[in-house]
């Protein structure tokens, strides 16, 4: 199945296809595969790689020509995942500026805030780190704690933001923040953007499950930023959160998902070379395992189509953060099974394989981005219709 | 090929919606189970004449009207939903693919014309005792004059078929027959089904002339095909029943109060609820992906794709079906309700072209694995 859009578009592709293979080399081409939402591995490399993106001006393919983007459509955009998939190219270091803050900025951000700060995200020479939860906000993310007050003409911040995703390399920060200290839950929160180059902000890497340094605690103790670096409305920032998050969900697994297909071919080809093939109960997994990824592709594509159409896509959009990541879970125990005890000696300084790592972080995909529970709420309440839960 | 709905489609789903609300609503479901016969043939005629419904995806020269498959698994989407009691899947997904693709084309210009008319009900005879849809499950034989003998059982709506498409053994390999109700040495006898909304027939042939399709022995290749399509508007069907066993459960859960609250409050439930319907949503995927597969015309795909959709749709119905009598409670397990009649329609759908672990081997054969 592929997806067909016409000659336009095609030269696109072709252009892409052949830039992908020519620029796609050496210690790049080494670095196939590497990386993930979670993954850390390999990042000074996988930055490289989005500069020489950059380079090619591949990054930011519909942001608009003034930002420093290519100015193309949705179309191009998609395609230009799809293509990136395929090509089993380093998963983009910069992946939470360009897939969340771009996007959100784009949405909701001033005309100067966009000036700013879109072209140094494409150029690659801003990271951003994303301040949405805390010690005691996480999927409850409207009790949010950290306070935000304006002194003249700066915010002075104050609190604690947690799992924050390659928070260590952050150069910016955006956080939600409590600007009206007598406000409830949703109400008086505001979206701030944050520089990390200061006294006020104490970035410290936390250990992830794999023994990396992915993601960071912020201690935010009169971190200043300017006063009009708010994104949307002061008292807003839910809205502009939402919006955020709500990007999180959608196209940002897409590519990710065309990435499991590899790891299900992978383990076809483990499967076959320990002769598990010929156990019954095994290979039923394996196959459940290949038409859960068929499956992700064709719930992705029917989205895609979606979306181009100009049409509201149907509830598949909302059900598939939810497929994916319990099937890609299994996929990777099912992979560590056929892997056996070889599979559980690591290298030195607990150095993973690819197989190991994607098992071991695949663990974060039901958690992140909102967890599986939280999506059951949602589609249940959202898509469905039911009651609320309880809520003070 | 178009991976969305056109606003054609859009309203053809709710023009065959609207018909079946309004004639294959519960009451008439359960009339229609409860009869031997299990048909409304002024229904029937109605579907054929006013909404062209049998022959949507049958070439107009045959008197259709030439739609795609992702038009016709609209209409099985629909049907599947109001678990339609008529001999459509047998005559449409079964009878009138095997003859689109023998490779007989006076067959074709003889038979289809009837069926898209709405005049002849039909259905394909392959299942026999062993209960296998595979080339070497066929033991029925056909002598040099085409007379067949032999027994096909678990023939779906075979108790009221007007048209009989026959797989047989020749000398020569498995060959296709075209066999009418009233053929001399032709008895029928309709099975008592756990699912009464879908009926079945053993037919006994003794001696019994038939028409050859094609060319004798080379039959397995398009009745193969035939299946992988019977296969993917199943999924379909399969996928609209399950939505509607999720839509009576969602119902119930926001009026049913257990202490104090709407169970559908209680995540519990409404998780079961959210499992459902991403089951039921990677489900429609599944047969969409086959639906395009075949407007596409490639047959590898289109194995691929159907055997997928098979495997996947059929456990993902039956789960559903499950799940919707437990969120109902005691009341989901009564006759009166209607939850049951789709549990059992997933049971014997699960079954009907093979089962999902053979589907699996189809799948796992075509993917060299
Ligand atoms: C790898 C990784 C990267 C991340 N990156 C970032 C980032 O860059 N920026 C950022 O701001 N955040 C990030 N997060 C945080 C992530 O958004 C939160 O971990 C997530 O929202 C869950 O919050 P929590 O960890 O506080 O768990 P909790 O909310 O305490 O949840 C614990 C358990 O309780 C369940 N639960 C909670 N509430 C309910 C409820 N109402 N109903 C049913 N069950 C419930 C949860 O599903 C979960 O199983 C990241 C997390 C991970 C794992």
């Amino acid at each position: 199945m592929e997806l067909d859009f016409g000659p336009a578009v095609r030269d696109f592709r072709d252009e892409l296809r052949d830039w992908l293979a020519e620029h796609l080399v050496g210690e790049f081409a080494e670095h196939k595969g590497v990386g993930g939402p979670t993954d850390g591995a390999a990042w000074e490399v996988r930055l490289a790689w989005d500069r020489e993106l950059s380079a090619g001006n591949w990054l930011g393919v519909g942001w608009p020509k003034e930002y420093g983007g290519r100015g193309l459509g949705l179309v191009e955009e998609i395609v230009f995942e799809y293509e990136y998939a395929r090509a089993n190219a380093p998963y983009r270091a910069t992946c939470g500026a360009l897939d969340l803050l771009g996007p959100m900025l784009l949405a909701m951000g001033s005309e100067e805030q966009k000036k700013r700060f879109l072209p140094p995200i494409l150029a690659v020479e801003e990271l951003w780190g994303q301040g949405f939860s805390e010690p005691g906000a996480g999927s409850d993310l409207a009790s949010v704690r950290t306070r935000a007050e304006l002194d003249g003409e700066e915010w002075v911040i104050d609190g604690q933001k947690v799992w924050m995703s390659f928070g260590d390399h952050a150069d910016w920060l955006y956080v939600l923040a409590r600007t009206d200290p007598d406000s409830q839950r949703h109400k008086g929160l505001t979206m701030l953007l944050v520089p990390t180059d200061q006294p006020g902000v104490d970035i410290r890497p936390i250990r992830n499950l794999a023994g990396q340094d992915e993601f960071a605690e912020v201690f935010l103790s009169g971190a200043r930023t300017s006063a009009d670096l708010v994104v949307g409305e002061v008292g807003g920032g839910w809205r502009t959160a939402m919006t955020t998050l709500g990007i999180e969900r959608g196209t940002t697994l897409l590519p990710l998902q065309l990435g499991y297909e590899r790891e299900a071919d992978a383990l076809i080809e483990l499967a076959r070379e320990r002769g598990a093939l010929d156990d019954p109960m095994l290979r039923r997994r394996i196959l459940d395992a290949w038409i859960s990824v068929r499956i992700m592709r064709t719930t992705n594509m029917r989205t895609v189509a979606e979306l181009i159409a100009g049409r509201t896509p149907g509830a598949q959009a909302t059900t598939a953060k939810l497929y994916a990541s319990t099937r890609h879970q299994q996929l990777g125990h099912l992979a560590m099974e056929l892997a056996g005890p070889a599979g559980q000696i690591v290298g030195e300084d607990y150095g993973l394989d690819t197989r190991q790592r994607s098992f071991l972080l695949s663990l974060a995909e039901t958690i992140y981005g909102g967890s599986s529970e939280i999506q059951r709420n949602i589609i249940g309440e959202q898509v469905l219709g039911l009651p609320k839960d309880p809520r003070p | 090929m178009d991976l969305t709905f056109s606003e054609e489609q859009d309203e053809l789903r709710k023009v065959v919606r609207a018909f079946l609300a309004r004639h294959s609503d519960e009451a008439a479901v359960r009339r229609l189970a409860a009869d031997p016969h299990g048909l409304d043939t002024v229904v029937w005629r109605r579907m054929a004449t006013e909404l062209g419904l049998q022959g949507l995806a049958i070439p107009e020269e045959y008197g259709g009207s030439g739609f795609g498959y992702v038009d016709l698994g609209i209409v099985f989407e629909e049907a599947g939903r109001a678990l339609l009691c008529a001999p459509y899947f047998a005559t449409v997904a079964l009878a009138a693919e095997a003859l689109l693709r023998c490779d007989d084309e006076r067959a074709r210009a003889d038979l289809l014309p009837g069926i898209t008319s709405g005049a002849t009900v039909a259905t394909l005879a392959l299942t026999e005792e062993n209960g296998r849809w595979d080339e070497t499950g066929i033991g029925l034989t056909a002598g040099d004059d085409n007379r067949l003998t032999g027994v096909k059982t678990y023939v779906p709506d075979g108790h009221l078929a007007d048209l009989f498409l026959v797989a047989a053994r020749t000398a020569s390999g498995i060959s296709l027959f075209a066999v009418e109700a009233d053929a001399p040495g032709l008895t029928r006898t309709l099975l008592p089904t756990l699912d009464q909304t879908r009926k079945q027939a053993r037919v006994e042939f003794r001696d019994t002339p038939a028409r050859l399709l094609g060319t004798e022995g080379t039959a397995w290749p398009a009745l193969r095909r035939t299946l992988a399509t019977a296969s993917v508007l199943l999924a379909a069907e399969q996928v609209g029943g399950a939505a509607a066993a999720l839509d009576t459960a969602v119902s119930y859960a926001r009026i049913r109060v257990q202490y104090g609250r709407p169970i559908g409050s209680f995540q519990g439930v409404k998780h079961k609820c959210a499992d459902m319907l991403t089951e039921i949503e990677s489900a429609r995927s599944a047969a969409y992906g086959g639906l395009w597969a075949l407007d596409a015309g490639d047959e590898t795909q289109t194995a691929i794709a159907a055997a997928l959709a098979q495997a996947f749709c059929s456990e993902a119905f039956t789960k559903v079906a499950g799940d919707s009598i437990q969120v109902h409670g005691g009341i989901g397990f009564t006759w009166e309700h209607p939850a049951h009649l789709y549990l059992k329609r997933a049971k014997s759908s699960e079954v009907l072209l093979g089962t999902p672990a053979y589907h699996r081997e189809l799948l796992a054969a075509r993917l060299g694995i």
